[in-house]
């Protein structure tokens, strides 16, 4: 089995987003880039099925050389081959388009992906790969099942959970509680850095949306303690709720 | 035209969609275009509800085959009616069915898209969204260069807006039954309670909580207030038993309730991330240096384990959720 699992490269979640000078993107300085987290567990899924039913892992990321660390970690952790797709492309449709253009000769499986980068936060790259390569696609993942030529996954739903079952090859993508991820040995690490990164300079498809303005957050208005015996400040938040806010 | 993608839920219009539509209906005002619904399934009984959001056509795409859902199904009937109808804009609720099929009409559509947006305008003819990235650490407006322009609403941001339209219904044909993938069963959770991201009250407990078993404290606040419950990556990641799902945060749900109580939420900021969008914000923590007292409308310095129980009580007393 040929497994790819899609990987990006983002801001840490405990990190301070700010707006740069140019009002539409982040201010680089002073993040802190890791794995998508939501893309660990794809990764964690694809080296588990590799160890229990044997299969030839590669992983691929859009970018320029930073993207790097995220491939190197993946390799450390046990994927075979990594692949760096050269590309400056940052809308969903174009990177979906980069992706499958680059993968859709190659034989590929199961495509593994998280099911949204912590970022832009469309959570579409992964069915749009699956529509642009002509294959079926179970997203926000919490467990998945390989059979011969077909797959059963459970998805998180509205209250609950969805299985479904289709055709390989698939688009999955993973959700939280799909695996617990291991974290690299030393060994890995080590055989990581003798590996090669294979460099490719991506497809570069006219994006059809682009982001034209960023802003913070509005303050929060000034809010105020509610003080006393707990008793009294249950009371004080009801009436609060019910006369101020207007909730009940 | 506009077109929104609809759904049911036992024979009626689930909300995600009455808010979608009556979106579309205003911005189908402001640009001179009508308002298409389009519903598909085995059946679309209460797709006439649509009507009642300012549809002028309600479109239903019905057979047998469609009983279950299937992306690859879905996403070609809804393309196939974005292109039957020359619509130019196609909305749909950010849940689980409409953030797994309208990306995937958007790729077949050669279309933009924009997921989860929580605001929508038409400029120059185009549409033009705003939406929360990085979980809501700041808020990017994305414009569209692609001739169809796709976007999910989120839900509980959009209010829903009872207006009479025509609401003349037509059929269209169902595409073919060879899928790729299906869905072949439902597993529910079973409360009947309604999910994170569409719940108007929410209570949250964190690290503070100190084990599973003390929810219950909070599962007892939530039903006399008529919420439901959530919790920190905290209270999630100590293993106690906590379901995932019940996450929020940049690594879980993004909600944005119109009230959201946080017990023993210091406020991490990947968990504010998740929050912040929410209408009231109230914040039960011993320590009074806690950050999440700087997003609260109302702030509680106690012991949570004292002041909950007494919320509860008061709460039943004033017969609070219960109409």
């Amino acid at each position: 089995m040929k497994i790819l699992v899609a990987l990006k490269q983002v801001p840490d979640t405990e990190t301070r987003i700010k707006v740069a000078a140019d009002g539409k993107s982040i201010d680089p300085a002073d993040v802190k880039w890791i794995t998508s987290p939501y893309d660990e567990y794809a990764l964690e899924e694809a080296i588990r099925l590799k160890e229990s039913k044997g299969a030839e892992v590669t992983v691929v990321s859009l970018g320029g050389d930073s993207v790097k660390d995220v491939l190197r970690n993946a390799l450390a952790l046990g994927a075979d081959t990594a692949v760096l797709l050269k590309s400056d492309a940052s809308d969903p449709l174009a990177i979906a388009s980069a992706l499958a253009a680059w993968a859709k000769d190659k034989g590929f499986d199961l495509i593994m992906a998280g099911n949204k980068g912590i970022g832009g936060d469309n959570a579409s790259v992964g069915p749009m790969l699956a529509e642009l390569l002509g294959i079926a696609q179970a997203n926000v993942v919490v467990k998945l099942e390989i059979g011969d030529g077909t797959f059963r996954a459970e998805r998180e739903i509205e209250g609950g959970t969805e299985v479904i079952e289709g055709k390989l090859p698939a688009v999955i993508t993973a959700q939280k509680g799909l695996n617990e991820p291991r974290y690299a040995s030393l060994k890995g690490i080590m055989g990581a850095k003798k590996k090669t990164i294979e460099e490719i300079d991506g497809a570069a498809p006219a994006g059809s949306t682009s982001v034209v303005g960023m802003v913070m957050p509005p303050a929060r208005p000034e809010g105020r303690k509610l003080d006393g015996e707990p008793a009294q400040q249950a009371a004080a938040l009801l009436n609060a709720l019910k006369d101020e806010a207007k909730i009940f | 035209m506009i077109l929104v993608f609809c759904e049911l839920k036992d024979g009626k219009l689930r909300k995600p969609s009455a808010e979608a539509l009556s979106e579309g209906r205003r911005l189908a005002d402001a640009s001179g275009k009508s308002l298409g619904a389009l519903f598909v399934g085995a059946s679309n009984a209460g797709a006439a509800d649509a009507a009642n959001y300012g549809a002028d056509l309600v479109l239903t795409c019905e057979a047998s085959h469609l009983a279950s859902y299937s992306s690859d199904a879905f996403a070609s009937a809804i393309s196939d009616a974005v292109k039957t109808k020359g619509a130019t804009v196609l909305l749909g609720g950010a849940t689980a069915m409409g953030k797994d099929a309208l990306p995937r009409a958007a790729a077949r559509l050669g279309a933009g898209y924009a997921g989860d947006v929580t605001g929508l305008s038409m400029v120059d003819g185009k549409l033009q969204a705003v939406r929360p990235v990085y979980a809501g650490k700041a808020f990017a407006t994305t414009a569209f260069s692609s001739n169809v322009q796709v976007a999910t609403t989120r839900p509980n941001v959009f209010t829903a807006t009872e207006k009479s339209g025509p609401g003349v219904m037509e059929a269209l044909p169902a595409p073919a039954g060879d899928f790729k993938a299906i869905v072949k069963e439902i597993l529910a959770k079973g409360t009947g309670k309604a999910d994170l991201t569409e719940a108007n009250i929410i209570v949250s407990g964190g690290r503070g909580m100190k084990n599973g078993e003390n929810f219950a404290i909070l599962e007892a606040l939530a039903d006399a207030l008529g919420g439901v419950v959530g919790a920190s990556r905290a209270a999630v990641d100590a293993g106690w038993g906590i379901s995932h799902g019940m996450q929020v945060g940049q690594t879980g749900k993004v909600v944005s309730p119109t009230l959201y109580i946080a017990c023993g939420i210091s406020g991490a900021i990947q968990h504010i991330a998740g929050m912040s969008g929410s209408k009231y914000i109230v914040a039960i923590n011993k320590d009074p240096e806690a950050p999440i007292f700087k997003l609260a409308s109302y702030g509680i310095v106690g012991d949570l384990f004292e002041v909950v129980p007494e919320l509860t009580r008061a709460a039943k007393a004033m017969g609070i959720g219960q109409h």
